[in-house]
């Protein structure tokens, strides 16, 4: 399916990522946002607010991210594709409605613009801390979709596959930008609508007795939705369910149930995987990054590389569901990845795993506040060819 | 039950006895998950039949009702009725069913839920929704303590009453729910006791036909915990309290009527007033401000 032409913003813009964002999800069919001021995303929900009046969009401001996550929820339910924006303390509040939204299998899309953290930490300053939060934040066992931009021009096309692949999936995707991709403005191309490629939600049209709200046969698929209001009297919960969505209370529901919620987005990872790499063929040594500090990271290597350094560069666009399978056989073939990132180690101790000693993990840590300095990650890069 | 007529949009399949001897309500509940978890003489089942009946009373087209619960004893009542039902998170209910209102302004959304969800984790979901006139009706089922985890204190437990968190009395001031409800924003508040079956039927209907935010308190009696602990009795010895102590007062001025430890109960429809709902309100206010520009939300078949 194709976009709807009255949502895009069809032409060039000079704008932020935070803007580009709103306009990827306006684009991609969204029309319900519940949210809740904070630097550095409002931006998100103040576009949202301007334009969905004039495009039959819904926009409420809740009293909380508490109360906006469990709207994004109950909204989805009702039918409109339906996201929050929010940025870390805000992100932590919404941990209770995320997991409500991964348990009842609801589409929706979180957007995090990562700041320094913890607590109020760094309000206006960029940081990357959130990664795992994004990864384990919510309680109980589950698998997420994560998504990092590196443009402005990213949080406008990903923001449209962040809700593909929430409709694909039935599965929140968080879309984790920070501070300095929110804030950064640079030419963003919004193309015609014919041109966005769009996953409409899979309503069931079948027989009453018959639908199921969700899917637990092991193929790791999701089954159909339906709407409230269409007749179907469903009851969805966010207790461990059957497929019926009525409440079991007991061990072999909960395995059914739980790694369900697991193994349709890690069994699909391949298929949810989007990686950049570059001149990682004869690569000693792998640069792994995101979001901003994959642009930093860039010119890092394009030094080394200079230098006469076998260095290639692997930018994770989904950090979430990690890449295993593909670290795991790079490992055998590098002597060191290379993990700049603005938080004190976190998408490198994933690394670490998945390399098994095989290769050299070298992270590089910065505490938030700014991105780091490419001499930084060029010693670590010497450091890991040697 | 004479003016409840039988429910005519029945899809069920339900091994029963013959139609004739079918308990008019059956079609409203997923038999299939009874028996139910609520302890014999509870009040919350008394409070689904008021709400099956006025729901029927109501003739609104039920598949275009949804029921929001939140966590507690009273959180389980969406979990058997045979609506389209969500089972939320503790004290989101209210946030949820705004969001499943806002998202599909067809459909009537009622939350079904107890005092500690409502008041307590949700009380600023409660207000900021009254606040708004939300169009949801609220139906908050009192039983003065949080039942499902073992009787603690809540936030309406009267001062002395005794409860497992509480083990000297409480000495809190608890929250007066209509008094909240009108100061926050309603435009319906009534109360009544698990006791007043045919009145809270009626407050029911009344408010699902409310456009805007409808808030009705039922006291309900807690047999288990709360009766226990106070020795007041059983669920029978409790309606018989309420028999003698409950004092209907139309219209009463809602800061008059806090509920003391074992006293006077004063109940009914307190306010009925008129005021722009939210879907209502925004709608004309966007159009007015935006002129030809403006498209309202199409709902859920828009896109």
């Amino acid at each position: 399916m194709k976009a709807d032409p009255i949502g895009v913003a069809t032409g060039s813009h000079y704008i932020d990522g935070d803007h580009a964002c709103a306009e990827g999800a306006i684009a991609a069919g969204c029309r319900f946002l519940a949210g809740y001021p904070i630097t550095p995303s409002t931006e998100v929900a103040e576009r949202m607010a301007e334009r969905f009046p004039k495009v039959g969009g819904m926009f409420i401001q809740m009293e909380d991210e508490l109360a906006s996550m469990a709207a994004v929820v109950g909204a989805a339910w009702a039918g409109p594709k339906s996201m929050t924006v929010t940025s870390g303390p805000g992100f932590s509040l919404m941990m209770e409605n995320l997991g409500l939204a991964i348990m009842m299998e609801t589409p929706c899309v979180v957007v995090n613009v990562q700041r320094g953290g913890p607590s109020t930490g760094l309000p206006t300053l960029t940081g990357q801390a959130d990664m795992m939060q994004a990864r384990w934040g919510s309680h109980g066992d589950y698998e997420i979709i994560a998504i990092s931009p590196n443009s402005p021009q990213e949080c406008f096309d990903l923001t449209v596959k962040a809700f593909n692949l929430s409709e694909k999936y039935r599965v929140p995707v968080l879309f984790m930008m920070d501070e300095c991709v929110g804030h950064m403005t640079e030419k963003v191309v919004i193309p015609e609508a014919d041109k966005i490629d769009i996953v409409p939600r899979n309503f069931y049209k079948g027989k009453k007795e018959d639908y199921r709200p969700y899917k637990f046969n092991g193929d790791n698929s999701v089954g159909p939705m339906i709407k409230a209001g269409d007749g179907y009297n469903i009851h969805i919960t966010g207790l461990t369910h059957d497929e019926r969505g009525y409440p079991v209370i007991n061990a072999d529901a909960q395995d059914k149930n739980v790694n369900h919620l697991v193994d349709k987005i890690i069994k699909n990872e391949e298929d949810i995987r989007m990686i950049e790499t570059d001149q990682i063929d004869d690569a000693e040594v792998i640069v792994i990054s995101y979001g901003i500090t994959s642009r930093v990271a860039l010119k890092a290597v394009q030094d080394a590389r200079a230098a006469g350094m076998k260095v290639g560069i692997m930018r994770l666009i989904t950090v979430w569901p990690f890449p295993e399978k593909l670290i795991k056989k790079l490992s055998s073939k590098v002597k060191a990845f290379i993990v700049p990132e603005i938080n004190l180690g976190q998408v490198s101790i994933e690394v670490e795993r998945c390399a098994a000693g095989k290769a050299t993990t070298i992270g590089v840590p910065h505490a938030g506040g700014w991105v780091h300095d490419p001499n930084d990650i060029l010693k670590a890069i010497k450091k890991g060819v040697k | 039950m004479s003016e409840i007529s039988a429910p005519t949009t029945s899809t069920l399949k339900i091994p029963q006895a013959p139609d004739k001897l079918q308990h008019p309500m059956t079609d409203f509940l997923r038999t299939e998950r009874l028996p139910h978890i609520w302890c014999s003489t509870c009040g919350i089942g008394t409070v689904i039949t008021a709400f099956i009946a006025g729901l029927q009373k109501s003739g609104l087209d039920r598949n275009k009702v949804s029921v929001v619960s939140g966590i507690g004893c009273s959180g389980r009542a969406a979990g058997y009725l045979r609506l389209d039902s969500f089972h939320s998170t503790h004290g989101r209910a209210v946030p949820f069913a705004t969001g499943l209102a806002l998202g599909n302004p067809e459909l009537k959304v009622v939350v079904i839920s107890g005092d500690g969800d409502i008041a307590a984790i949700g009380g600023n979901h409660f207000i900021h929704a009254a606040r708004r006139n939300m169009n949801l009706t609220i139906i908050c089922i009192n039983n003065f303590n949080y039942a499902m985890t073992g009787g603690q204190a809540g936030p309406t437990t009267p001062e002395e009453a005794n409860a497992s968190t509480a083990p000297f009395g409480a000495y809190e001031f608890p929250f007066n729910l209509p008094y909240l409800a009108e100061s926050s924003g309603a435009v319906y508040v009534a109360r009544w006791t698990a006791l007043h079956i045919r009145r809270t039927t009626k407050s029911i209907a009344e408010a699902l036909l409310k456009p805007g935010f409808s808030f009705i308190e039922v006291v309900s009696p807690c047999p288990t915990l709360y009766a226990r602990r106070n020795r007041l009795g059983s669920g029978l010895d409790l309606m018989r309290f309420y028999h003698n102590s409950a004092k209907i007062q139309h219209g009463a001025d809602t800061r008059d009527i806090d509920i003391d430890y074992q006293k006077e109960i004063v109940v009914g429809k307190f306010i009925d007033k008129e005021k722009p709902d939210f879907y209502t309100n925004r709608d004309q206010f966007l159009s007015k401000k935006l002129g030809d520009k403006y498209i309202p939300y199409r709902g859920p078949n828009g896109h």
